[in-house]
């Protein structure tokens, strides 16, 4: 072990001032870096640090010395207010309650749909791929109108089964896309090994391409919770009541009630934007993950 | 199984039949009916929600519409009327704006993001996760932070008057010659991050040896941006390009959120115009005339994303 460290001992000394410039510059290198990254990084985080401490502070505290003072007040009751006063925990479940199974029977369908295109010779798979794909680029103005008349025919216009429905018919099309890529990639002979064993469809289906798949499902379901639960255009095309909104829409309303409250309007940001950053720190990776497989497809 | 095809493959075609070109194998050539139903019950549920609504909307453009009687037939009377329609000429000029300025610097600073942030070293993955968690924000709670800061009380104002720019405080969202402006800003604060997250996946993708054959080469750090990493992006660039053009046609919960379109239209896109004259103007078949002008903007970014998406598929 000693012997061969020698000669590079010796050729470090002979080289001893460059390597030390050399270090000198990649640490300056490394501070200019931080310096530079780091107030990028905080200058991006500024506007949540302040919705946080905003939410702190009591009214009279904002009233007195405005939004941008320093926190001269700490208070927990903004929140109180928001949830309770501000409809924000009922409008926090009807998100939940439309987001969850949205986002579960959506990438149920889309899952089987990718399976059947990508795994048998069915007649136009390409051009069903396409199509489906197609109706999720729509811009989704051109849906408003019909889509809002659709629930009022089928006589679920204003309840959260509707928005379920649109949110399922909206997205499938891209997640198969995306599921289509990643299970064409699977080896075929995986599947021919479990024909030969008698296999089913089904149980292909189930027991073989499901599993091998769910990087990309665990990518998507996090991808897909955000924009489900932050979507305030079809919440307020298929919904009427205030007690049925969504929070982003509660949101506004609340920006409604209680006019240049800031203090309670912050909290309720606040509590709007916790699920989706808790989903967001806990499955980070997953979630970029599901970025880019979403685009580089 | 690979002989039980070869053997009943002659029965049935002519001898010796040529392989079908480019047919990989890829399971039995019969498809199972529970697989026939996998593809349908998506797709009928996608034909429920979208392809029929859609076709509904593009009758309705035809149509004068007031969303309870029936529609009346008016022909092409929706999109003559635009022509004069001088909010719609605004909001027109607004999305073009929107999609150039919005676009174009959510794609030049999202790759300035990337080229800084794309090496692996310490703390790195703060200064990532710093820039990319306002995309998980609703454009609803971001729009809010930001009101918070336009306010004429508000922090922006604060700060100009704390570093004694006080001449420069200002109505944000309540001046017609800032509105769209200012509306813009939480846009791409929110969009910067996802835009890098695109290009730092493009840029790990990039063989280093590319880079070291033209540091051999002599080329400068500017040349290597200019003739490595440009180019080799390209893909890349097409999918953020499309991302960019849908996104700010769709553009609305921000807008909405923020100045619905006013102070006098001055913010208004052609999405919150579209939204506001179907639903609170209540002129259903204007609204579904808008939305098509939309579709048309948009259809031409989805033709060139399909046909990069067809290649790729097969």
């Amino acid at each position: 072990m000693s012997a061969p460290s020698a000669p590079s001992t010796a050729s470090a000394s002979s080289t001893h001032s460059a390597s030390a410039t050399a270090l000198r510059r990649r640490r300056a290198a490394t501070a200019g870096f931080h310096l530079g990254a780091g107030t990028l990084a905080v200058l991006w985080l500024l506007p949540i640090a302040l919705v946080l401490v905003t939410s702190l502070r009591s009214f009279d505290d904002i009233a007195a010395h405005g939004l941008g003072s320093w926190p001269r007040s700490f208070t927990l009751g903004n929140f109180g207010q928001a949830w309770n006063d501000g409809g924000q925990q009922r409008a926090l479940i009807n998100s939940l309650l439309v987001t969850v199974p949205a986002v579960l029977v959506t990438l149920a369908l889309a899952a089987m749909a990718a399976f059947g295109l990508s795994r048998y010779d069915l007649p136009f798979r390409r051009s069903l791929l396409l199509l489906m794909l197609g109706g999720n680029l729509l811009p989704p103005q051109i849906l408003l109108i019909p889509v809002s008349k659709l629930s009022e025919l089928l006589g679920i216009y204003d309840t959260l089964p509707a928005l379920v429905g649109v949110q399922i018919g909206f997205g499938v099309g891209f997640y198969v896309f995306v599921l289509h890529g990643f299970m064409r990639s699977i080896p075929p002979e995986i599947q021919q090994a479990a024909v030969v064993d008698g296999a089913g469809p089904w149980q292909i289906f189930w027991r073989i391409i499901l599993p091998l798949t769910r990087p990309a499902l665990a990518a998507l379901s996090a991808l897909s919770f955000t924009w489900i639960f932050n979507d305030l255009l079809w919440a307020i095309t298929v919904l009427r009541s205030d007690t049925k909104m969504p929070i982003t829409a509660a949101l506004i309303g609340l920006q409604g009630q209680y006019v240049s409250m800031w203090n309670v309007i912050a909290a309720g940001s606040v509590i709007a934007a916790a699920p989706t950053v808790i989903v967001f720190l806990r499955f980070q990776r997953h979630f970029v993950a599901g970025l880019n497989l979403g685009a580089v497809k | 199984m690979p002989d039980t095809a070869v053997l009943t493959a002659p029965d049935r075609e002519a001898p010796a039949p040529p392989p079908p070109r480019g047919r990989r194998n890829r399971g039995p050539r019969r498809t199972p009916p529970l697989v026939l139903a996998f593809v349908l019950v998506p797709l009928l549920a996608e034909a429920l929600w979208v392809f029929w609504p859609a076709l509904q909307g593009f009758y309705l453009a035809l149509t004068s519409w007031d969303g309870v009687s029936a529609p009346t037939f008016v022909g092409l009377d929706n999109f003559r009327e635009m022509a004069h329609d001088d909010v719609f000429l605004d909001a027109t000029g607004h999305t073009v704006l929107w999609l150039l300025l919005f676009g174009g610097l959510s794609a030049v600073l999202g790759l300035a993001a990337a080229l800084v942030l794309q090496q692996e070293r310490r703390g790195v993955g703060f200064y990532r996760a710093a820039l990319f968690l306002p995309v998980v924000f609703s454009l609803v709670a971001t729009a809010l932070v930001w009101q918070a800061i336009y306010q004429p009380d508000g922090v922006l104002n604060q700060l100009l008057e704390s570093v004694g720019l006080g001449n420069l405080r200002h109505a944000w969202l309540a001046d017609q010659d800032t509105a769209l402006y200012a509306v813009m800003v939480p846009a791409l604060w929110r969009q910067i991050g996802y835009v890098m997250v695109l290009y730092v996946a493009g840029l790990k993708g990039i063989d280093p040896a590319l880079y070291e054959a033209a540091k051999v080469d002599g080329a400068g750090a500017w040349q290597r941006l200019r003739h490595v990493t440009l180019p080799q992006l390209r893909s890349v660039n097409a999918v953020v390009l499309s991302v960019i053009v849908i996104d700010s046609l769709r553009s609305f919960d921000v807008v909405w959120s923020l100045t619905r379109g006013g102070p006098y239209h001055s913010s208004e896109l052609l999405s919150t115009y579209m939204y506001s004259t179907a639903f609170q103007s209540l002129r259903l078949g204007y609204g579904s005339a808008l939305a098509v002008v939309i579709f048309v903007l948009a259809f031409g970014v989805i033709c060139s994303y399909l046909v990069r998406a067809f290649r790729e598929a097969d």
